[in-house]
């Protein structure tokens, strides 16, 4: 059983704040998702089964420039909330 | 010269325009006049694209310099959660509001070099996450059929947009059946292509093992254009598979095909009765033009359901670690960092994603892996297997696309569980990497109102041609349908 402070604790994880309210009400629907999800424990399966989605082969490419630097600066820190001289900017990583 | 918006299919604008009928400025201004009005009512568009008529001008250059395609000149509405440059895309969420994308994706560079003229970004449950495109964070969709209820989702917009005739064809994603849900709800067709047909690069990933790019459009015959358009390798999507690749070599589609019913999951509980009755008709229908029909036992397959809403979530828990309100979209001010993520995340997502990251959040953490995520993973390998073997005896797999018809808006809002029931039947085939169609195979009576009903097909990997041989089919026998 899902309790409320799992979800305070899935909220710090998951850098999202929750309102006191959220949290009941998140509890006892996360429970009751987790409950019907659970019956995947009924169906057997190979123990050492491997992911199987999509193809097995090398994507790398060489290790070049792939366009001369600064060529997308621009644009890319127009979506930016906070920049200075060209670099996005943060608070104090503490 | 006669525009009607809703009924003109892409193949037949393209002929008109061949013909000089009409020019593509004239066919995207009717179609841009049309699509405004509909809107007001429907809000599948968050944005119609000023430079709509400067590339339709361009269009009409490259059908005067007979470097046409089927596509040049078409106008098409494309899901808020994919890429363009220079355009906003916000995924149907605050927490990307004003944000523009810096590049193409794929779908979209290749329509463009294909001359289709790109009319507006459409509406969608935020972040992809939902069956009735209720979560917008800019409005609700309503269904063109019946606007007191939903268009289904998360690619509710796309679907309006075309069912509304407000374009003549539309992009979606689907990730447990966000393109072919919507279009069963609306009355058009959807298609989710075989997972690595169709290039992810520009779409926002939401589970990136289980996403896929696909049309709507009104006729088979329209999404098959459209499909081949976006289709092929593409380098800068690493999942999409080489051209070369043996998986996409087919053998010939024989004429009649065979199709499997899994019969205990279609008799299931939940199941709405005229849905039901619908495709038993259907099927009869299909029986009359030749095909077979075969019973089929997949019993992993009511699992599907549980597997989607381990893995997906986790993926998503993962993917929209991003928004974290430094690089891109919305921040909220605070005094240190660790709650600018906090305030950031909780105020710009919508409570629908905030429970799905939770909930992957979970799955993933320490101590609960090994039974949900990895357990899930195991349960996924069994899904893909069973559909596998199955598919050496039959052609393709028939199931409705969806449990009931359009739902009410507010009507399943309260219960996400209920919510989720509505992806039943489309979640298996993004869960076995498998391609899926739905069809409109006629409507049911609800409060006096016909609401359309569709008919799904899914096949094996890259096998999209049997889709749309069953689909077809299916289209021609409608009339027939009882």
């Amino acid at each position: 059983m899902l309790q409320r402070n799992d979800v305070e604790h899935l909220g710090l994880l998951a850098r999202i704040a929750l309102s006191e309210e959220e949290k009941d009400e998140f509890t006892s629907e996360l429970d009751s998702v987790l409950s019907y999800v659970s019956e995947i424990s009924k169906v057997t399966t190979d123990a050492d089964a491997v992911p199987l989605v999509g193809e097995l082969r090398n994507v790398m490419r060489e290790d070049d420039a792939l366009n001369p630097g600064g060529e997308f600066t621009e644009e890319i820190l127009k979506n930016a909330p906070a920049t200075e001289d060209g670099y996005v900017k943060v608070k104090q990583i503490f | 010269m006669n525009i009607d918006p809703t009924t003109l299919t892409i193949r037949a604008a393209g002929e008109a325009l061949r013909n000089k009928e009409y020019s593509a400025v004239e066919l995207t201004e009717a179609v841009l006049v049309h699509a405004k009005k509909e809107n007001v009512t429907i809000n599948a568009y968050a944005e119609f694209f000023d430079d709509a008529l400067e590339q339709a001008k361009h269009a009409d250059e490259l059908l005067k310099n007979g470097k046409g395609t089927p596509l040049t000149g078409i106008p098409l509405g494309i899901k808020d959660n994919m890429l363009m440059k220079g355009k906003l895309a916000t995924s149907g969420s605050k927490i990307l509001e004003g944000h523009r994308g810096v590049y193409d994706s794929t779908v979209v560079a290749k329509l463009k070099e294909a001359g289709a003229v790109i009319i507006g970004r459409t509406n969608m449950d935020e972040f992809a996450m939902g069956s009735s495109s209720e979560t917008c964070a800019y409005g609700p969709v309503k269904n063109p059929i019946d606007p007191t209820r939903v268009p289904g989702g998360s690619s509710g917009g796309s679907a309006a947009a075309v069912a509304m005739g407000g374009a003549l064809g539309t992009l979606g994603s689907d990730t447990g059946g966000s393109i072919r849900q919507p279009a069963s709800l609306t009355g058009i067709v959807g298609l989710k292509p075989t997972y690595g047909a169709v290039s992810r690069y520009g779409l926002m990933a939401m589970a990136s093992s289980l996403d896929q790019i696909g049309p709507f459009a009104k006729t088979v015959d329209d999404a098959e254009i459209l499909f081949h358009a976006i289709e092929g390798f593409d380098q800068m999507d690493s999942t999409s598979v080489p051209n070369e690749h043996p998986l996409r070599t087919k053998g010939a589609l024989k004429e009649k095909l065979t199709i499997g019913v899994p019969e205990s999951f279609i008799a299931m509980d939940g199941i709405d009765e005229d849905v039901r009755a619908n495709f038993r008709a259907t099927l009869e229908a299909l029986k009359k033009e030749g095909h077979t029909i075969k019973q089929i036992e997949l019993p992993s397959l009511p699992y599907a359901l549980s597997v989607y809403y381990v893995l997906m979530p986790a993926e998503v828990s993962s993917n929209l670690a991003r928004f974290d309100g430094i690089r891109y979209g919305l921040s909220v001010e605070a005094e240190k960092l660790i709650d600018v993520y906090m305030k950031t995340r909780g105020e710009g997502f919508g409570k629908e994603v905030r429970r799905r990251i939770l909930l992957g959040t979970y799955v993933l953490s320490a101590g609960y892996y090994d039974a949900y995520y990895n357990k899930a993973v195991a349960v996924r390998r069994t899904i893909t297997r069973e559909l596998e073997e199955a598919f050496k005896g039959v052609d393709v797999i028939a199931t409705p696309t969806s449990p009931v018809p359009a739902f009410k808006l507010g009507e399943k809002t309260d219960d996400p569980l209920q919510m989720y029931l509505a992806d039943i039947f489309t979640v298996p085939a993004n869960i076995a990497s498998i391609p899926g169609i739905s069809v409109p195979s006629g409507t049911v009576v609800r409060d006096g109102a016909n609401l359309p009903v569709g008919i799904q097909f899914m096949a094996a990997r890259f096998n999209e041609e049997a889709l749309f041989a069953a689909g077809k089919s299916v289209e021609k026998t409608r009339d027939d349908i009882v």
